[in-house]
């Protein structure tokens, strides 16, 4: 994004965290190193036990490093109680005070850092505003449905206007719609109160519709750091690849290579031209991928890359999933989206050919 | 028709369910009944009926039991002077059951709080020791007291033998003794139900407090506190109520020089031979309880309304 100032908000400095001891220890995290810009919409994206969430309870304060600096606008707060950051969490689980009202609630901050009563008052009445929860002030967290807890829990972060929000997958508990709706009022926060946002999530649709940019976590370490765009056109390296959307992997052996494009020679015979990642030379056996969107079937089996029987068409409303079973024996799925025109036909059964676009073919790190 | 017909069917099931209900409820009415109400009905009874002179009650109308609370008649013309004996023993037994509460909580709620925040395997050994007292007679445990405190016993011998004092200090038959014994009979009442509220704490709004710029100080008053008040409350009561009634302890730690009120009831039914008398104390304890419950509720639970 142009328009915003390459300052970092937060910059993670070789941060590893240890849990346990002895034989039973585990690294939560390893020798991280990342830097969040100010204004910015990160996320932090991986499966479950990636070291995402200790990064952020790292950052929160919750967990102190084992080794590392954790920098808020250069100032080092690994050593700091979670008090003492100016930095606030929405929890997973809401972590609402149930002995409060909804006002009380998003009060706290405010009121434990000491600020006058009127200013109090007038900021909840703000932050009811911005999260449209102002008829429901009065009422205990008790007393309102899941998705206004969560409006709660973001207006109760905000309030003490923290210089980095911290959101813990806040989203993960409500239903689709509703999780839908609230991506898009995250983004529309972000906007509104120019507050850097660190969004931990395990969704890849959530973190790729959401984000300005995105870390690919994987057995606490990140392994790519880019826009959404970035990760998911170019990603680093296979894991990458398969844990963000759908992705086809043939093997095949490099030919010949210059300036980012390499020749493979697939199982099946034919050469593609694939591009690859800075700071990798591929060479030898190498495994390709290519997105599902693509590639495009033919009738014309000569003209197939590689060609196989369409084993199943799935049909999923906005597109069609069409798999072919190569005559490797490898899967490869390619979708096509629905249009009221329904150009693409193909039956069950028939023989294939699968031609991929241009640029559509790339060589990653296994 | 048939809709008619299903009504009928849920009707008729809705009242077999209720017939059910009662019958189940059945028990428990007649133990309350049988153990509770009718005993209570005869203390009353009895507290308006004259004492009979070896013990038991004449069937003659009287409230001589409860003018002689706290009046004494004279001997010499019968007249009704005030004496503030009994109510000594009431407000003595009062104050050793409000210490005894306070020191309980101020005790049990960091080892409660210690215990909630271990891991689920460790709280079970926890609450384990902490009931282990209750598998021997609590006769046998005041008087394993009584041996250790008193003058030759084993903390005067070890600060004797250490040479930190020459002479035994007189521990046992003072109100210190009583106190030791009331604190040390009833604090697992008042850790059991602090660490059963505060098990179910949700420590991840101790997190969230602390997120919110709360110091330790301020997470535990604006959030640990009112949060665990339920536990709180219950564990007041169960320590308090029975204290003011104690009875074993303070006769054998006390050595029935120092009277609480637990004594001063049973003695009435035994040397004092005066059931009418003991009856008519045991109700002004009752109201007494019941009062000092129903401020102590309504300013508790205005505290939880408040949060």
């Amino acid at each position: 994004m142009p328009d915003k100032p390459d300052r970092n908000a937060i910059e993670v400095v070789n941060v590893s965290k240890i849990f346990g001891s002895g034989e039973g220890q585990v690294a939560a995290l390893d020798t991280v190193s990342v830097s969040i810009r100010e204004n910015e919409f990160f996320t932090l994206l991986g499966p479950s036990g990636c070291g995402k969430t200790t990064l952020l309870r790292l950052i929160a304060g919750f967990d102190f490093p084992s080794a590392g600096e954790i920098l808020l606008y250069g100032q080092d707060i690994a050593p700091l109680p979670p008090f003492k950051r100016p930095v606030n969490t929405v929890f997973q689980s809401y972590a609402l005070f149930p002995h409060m009202t909804v006002a009380d609630n998003i009060g706290f901050g405010l009121e434990m850092l000491g600020k006058p009563k009127a200013e109090i008052t007038a900021r909840v009445a703000q932050m009811l505003k911005l999260v449209k929860m102002e008829a429901l002030s009065a009422r205990r967290t008790s007393q309102i449905s899941g998705g206004q807890q969560q409006r709660v829990a973001l207006a109760r972060a905000l309030a003490p206007q923290p210089k980095v929000l911290l959101l813990d997958e806040p989203l993960s508990a409500l239903d689709y719609k509703l999780r839908k709706e609230m991506q898009i009022e995250l983004k529309r926060l972000q906007h509104e109160t120019g507050i850097t946002f660190i969004f931990v999530t395990h969704d890849q649709e959530e973190a790729l519709t959401m984000s300005d940019r995105i870390a690919v976590m994987s057995a606490g370490k990140i392994l790519q750091v880019g826009s959404p765009r970035d990760i998911y056109d170019r990603p680093a390296e296979r894991f990458v690849a398969d844990f963000i959307g759908e992705t086809n992997f043939l093997k095949g052996t490099v030919v010949s290579k210059k300036s980012g494009v390499a020749t493979v020679k697939l199982a099946s015979g034919a050469t593609v031209a694939a591009g690859f990642p800075e700071n990798f030379d591929p060479s030898g056996a190498v495994t390709v991928v290519v997105r599902p969107e693509h590639a495009d079937l033919t009738a014309d089996v000569s003209k197939g890359t590689v060609v196989g029987t369409l084993a199943n068409v799935v049909y999923f409303g906005t597109d069609t999933h069409y798999h072919v079973k190569l005559d490797g024996g490898d899967n490869f799925i390619v979708r096509y989206q629905n249009s009221r025109s329904g150009a693409v036909t193909f039956e069950q059964g028939a023989k294939v050919g699968i031609v991929f676009e241009d640029d559509g073919a790339r060589i990653l790190k296994d | 028709m048939a809709l008619s017909q299903a009504a009928l069917f849920e009707a008729k099931a809705e009242k077999a369910s209720a017939r059910r209900n009662r019958l189940l409820s059945l028990p428990a009415l007649i133990v309350i009944g049988v153990f509770g109400v009718l005993p209570l009905l005869i203390i009353l009874v009895y507290s308006f009926l004259q004492a009979a002179p070896y013990g038991g009650v004449q069937w003659k109308f009287s409230t001589d039991a409860y003018l002689n609370f706290l009046f004494q008649q004279d001997i010499f013309d019968d007249t009704l002077q005030f004496t503030p004996d009994f109510l000594i023993i009431y407000l003595r037994s009062f104050l050793f059951a409000v210490v005894t509460t306070i020191i309980c909580l101020l005790l049990g709620f960091p080892t409660a709080y210690f215990m909630a925040t271990r891991t689920p395997a460790q709280r079970n050994w926890w609450v384990l020791l902490i009931t282990i007292p209750f598998w021997s007679n609590l006769l046998v445990r005041t008087l394993a007291i009584m041996f250790i405190i008193r003058d030759e016993g084993l903390i005067n011998n070890l600060l004797i033998g250490l040479g930190v004092i020459d002479k035994p200090i007189t521990m046992l038959y003072t109100n210190f003794a009583i106190q030791l014994g009331l604190l040390y009979s009833f604090l697992p009442f008042m850790i059991l139900p602090l660490y059963a509220s505060l098990e179910k704490l949700d420590f991840r709004l101790v997190e969230a407090a602390n997120d919110l710029y709360a110091t330790r100080r301020q997470v535990l008053w604006r959030v640990i506190i009112p949060l665990s008040l339920p536990g709180i409350i219950a564990g007041c009561l169960l320590v308090f109520i029975p204290a003011l009634g104690a009875y074993v302890t303070p006769l054998i730690l006390g050595g029935g020089i120092h009277l609480m009120i637990g004594d001063l009831i049973a003695q009435q039914f035994g040397s004092g031979r005066n059931w009418p008398l003991g009856c008519a104390q045991a109700l002004i304890l009752m109201a007494a309880v019941l009062v000092a419950l129903y401020f102590y509720v309504r300013t508790t639970s205005g505290k939880i309304q408040h949060g």
